[in-house]
């Protein structure tokens, strides 16, 4: 196989991974560990399409720190108060959309499934990850995750991470 | 049936009935609700519909609700803002199917009648008929067939319309404490930096009631009371215009008084020393306003809240989805001038506020267990006292008089009986 293609599969491989891992531990709430899937600086962001397609700047959730998934974390489990759910991803193919240096920028569908205590499951928020991804290290880490969604109107509340 | 919800201390020596009682039905029964649209929505009071600063050119529209009903507020070319009913004067459909936009007219995709932006009929496709065939009856007369115009009147950059012909005037309506707190918070240009929508699933009424409450403020948000964003210990006052419709909640951060105020709150659930923030950037602000207030909700009766927690600056409006469901839809701004530093501050501050708010995502649930909790009430009533139980101001923050306010004039506008 060409060296090339065989290298771009690769990092599309590590990056379908990293997503998939982001996934699982949201939906099986291993929130605690959540966070180590991104750099100390990194930034993630939930913004609604609405406002993305405006260039406006107004998010959801807007991290700029590792520090701050940890509190968006500490804060679910201590401080806020909330119907009890759960989600589900399912997550459409990834794509690499561009490359330099072992630094990858993908794209992913998305779909979250919630399900609250009453058992009624429903599409609760859909849309696209625009993800920056560091490869160059011991394992992939998000240097950047954002969420762009679709369902602009929230039901009732967001408090778990996309 | 006899009005007997309404019993107060005046009615009675007994000091355990004091207090206002509210009937649950209000907010299940659908004959309320048609009642709110005519007699409150679409009746004598003015409903907040945009900020100016989101159609700021002449062909600039938005579409919006006042109570249930869709409008479309527009930017003419005129230089004025209007309101019109967003529904075709043919046979009724949508004439603007877009959220927001710029055009130079507005045009009904059914059968192309077109409107100008001050909803006058101007265009009729085929109303001489073709080939001397069909056509418009010749009496047709274009004036008579405009959209439903509403009267809008904006203060401050805040759009407020009508569909009332003898509704006092907007400044008026709203008293000089409320205009005086628009006007602080609307002091200078502001820059639109998006909108947040959440859709709660309980009765509006419930959110008024939620947004005139400083008792719960502290006691259901962790994040206002651990780190003294808000506290019923802080100096504040809760007033009211002279008419009790509009509440006015503000608080000063400055008063806070960290050992003292855990004494008051003792062992609540909300005040949490050990609660720490890895990365505190989240609550370091600046202090904007000379006065000190660090926190105001300016709840505007029917529809709107004007809000400043710490640099977070938002409108948010209400929209009825029937007894047991309303939009909220979050419009924040900062000011023009807002310099790098000062953008960074409110856009970081946002994870306070809207539906994934760390402080004030808790709301929507505070709504949703009343609404679960009175499903088929037809007689009992809450219990509002706190405070004494009247529609009171208050130059502290333990009180619910501003609650009392609201109903009172819900009850002269749409009553407590269960027929009109």
């Amino acid at each position: 196989m060409d060296l090339a293609i065989f290298e771009r599969l690769r990092l599309q491989h590590l990056a379908t991974e990293l997503n998939a891992i982001h996934a699982e531990w949201i939906d099986d709430d291993r929130l605690e560990e959540w966070p180590e899937l991104f750099t100390d600086d990194c930034i993630y962001k939930v913004i609604a399409r609405e406002n993305h397609e405006r260039n406006l700047s107004l998010s959801a959730i807007f991290c700029d720190s590792k520090g701050m998934l940890v509190d968006r974390i500490i804060s679910l489990r201590k401080a806020n108060i909330f119907p009890v759910h759960s989600y589900r991803h399912i997550l459409g193919p990834t794509r690499v959309v561009s490359e330099h240096e072992l630094k990858i920028t993908t794209q992913t569908n998305y779909t979250v499934f919630m399900t609250r205590a009453d058992g009624r499951t429903e599409i609760y928020n859909s849309g696209k990850y625009i993800d920056e991804i560091d490869c160059s290290g011991e394992r992939p880490l998000f240097t950047s995750k954002v969420a762009v969604f679709d369902t602009n109107v929230i039901d009732t509340m967001m408090v778990r991470p996309i | 049936m006899p009005e007997t919800a309404l019993r107060d201390s005046q009615n009675s020596d007994a000091s355990d009935v004091a207090g206002y009682r509210v009937p649950y039905r209000v907010f299940t029964d659908p004959e309320y609700y048609r009642r709110e649209q005519e007699n409150i929505f679409q009746g004598a009071t003015w409903s907040f519909v945009a900020l100016e600063a989101e159609v700021p050119e002449p062909g600039d529209f938005k579409s919006t609700f006042v109570g249930e009903t869709p409008v479309i507020v527009t930017r003419a070319s005129d230089g004025k803002v209007h309101a019109v009913v967003n529904r075709c004067a043919h046979r009724g459909a949508l004439v603007c199917r877009e959220v927001r936009g710029n055009r130079p007219n507005l045009e009904c995709v059914y059968h192309q009648w077109a409107y100008d932006l001050e909803g006058n009929l101007i265009g009729v496709p085929f109303r001489r008929g073709l080939k001397g065939q069909g056509g418009m009856p010749g009496d047709f007369d274009m004036k008579q067939h405009g959209l439903k115009k509403l009267r809008a009147e904006s203060i401050g950059g805040l759009v407020f319309a009508s569909f009332s012909e003898t509704v006092e005037p907007l400044r008026d309506f709203l008293g000089p404490i409320v205009i005086e707190h628009i006007e602080r918070i609307m002091c200078k240009p502001i820059k639109v930096l998006g909108d947040q929508r959440q859709h709660v699933h309980g009765n509006w009424k419930l959110y008024a009631e939620n947004t005139r409450d400083p008792y719960h403020a502290s006691l259901l948000h962790l994040f206002h009371n651990t780190f003294g964003l808000y506290r019923s210990t802080q100096t504040g006052k809760s007033v009211m215009d002279a008419n009790k419709r509009h509440s006015l909640l503000y608080s000063i951060a400055a008063s806070n008084d960290d050992a003292a105020d855990k004494q008051a709150y003792g062992d609540s659930r909300t005040f949490d020393t050990e609660f720490k923030l890895q990365d505190m950037s989240l609550l370091k602000g600046r202090q904007e306003f000379d006065d000190g207030i660090t926190l105001v909700i300016l709840a505007v009766f029917p529809n709107l809240v004007l809000q400043q927690i710490q640099n977070t600056l938002a409108v948010r409006q209400t929209v009825t989805r029937g007894t047991d469901g309303f939009e909220l839809v979050w419009t924040h701004f900062g000011y023009a001038d807002d310099d790098a530093e000062m953008q960074a501050i409110r856009q970081k501050q946002t994870n306070l506020i809207g539906p994934a708010g760390l402080v004030s995502m808790e709301d929507g649930e505070a709504v949703e267990i009343v609404q679960r909790a009175i499903i088929g009430e037809t007689e009992a009533e809450s219990y509002i006292a706190m405070g004494g139980g009247r529609a009171e101001d208050a130059d502290h923050l333990v009180t619910e008089g501003s609650i009392v306010g609201f109903w009172e004039n819900y009850e002269k506008l749409v009553g407590y009986g269960t027929t009109s």
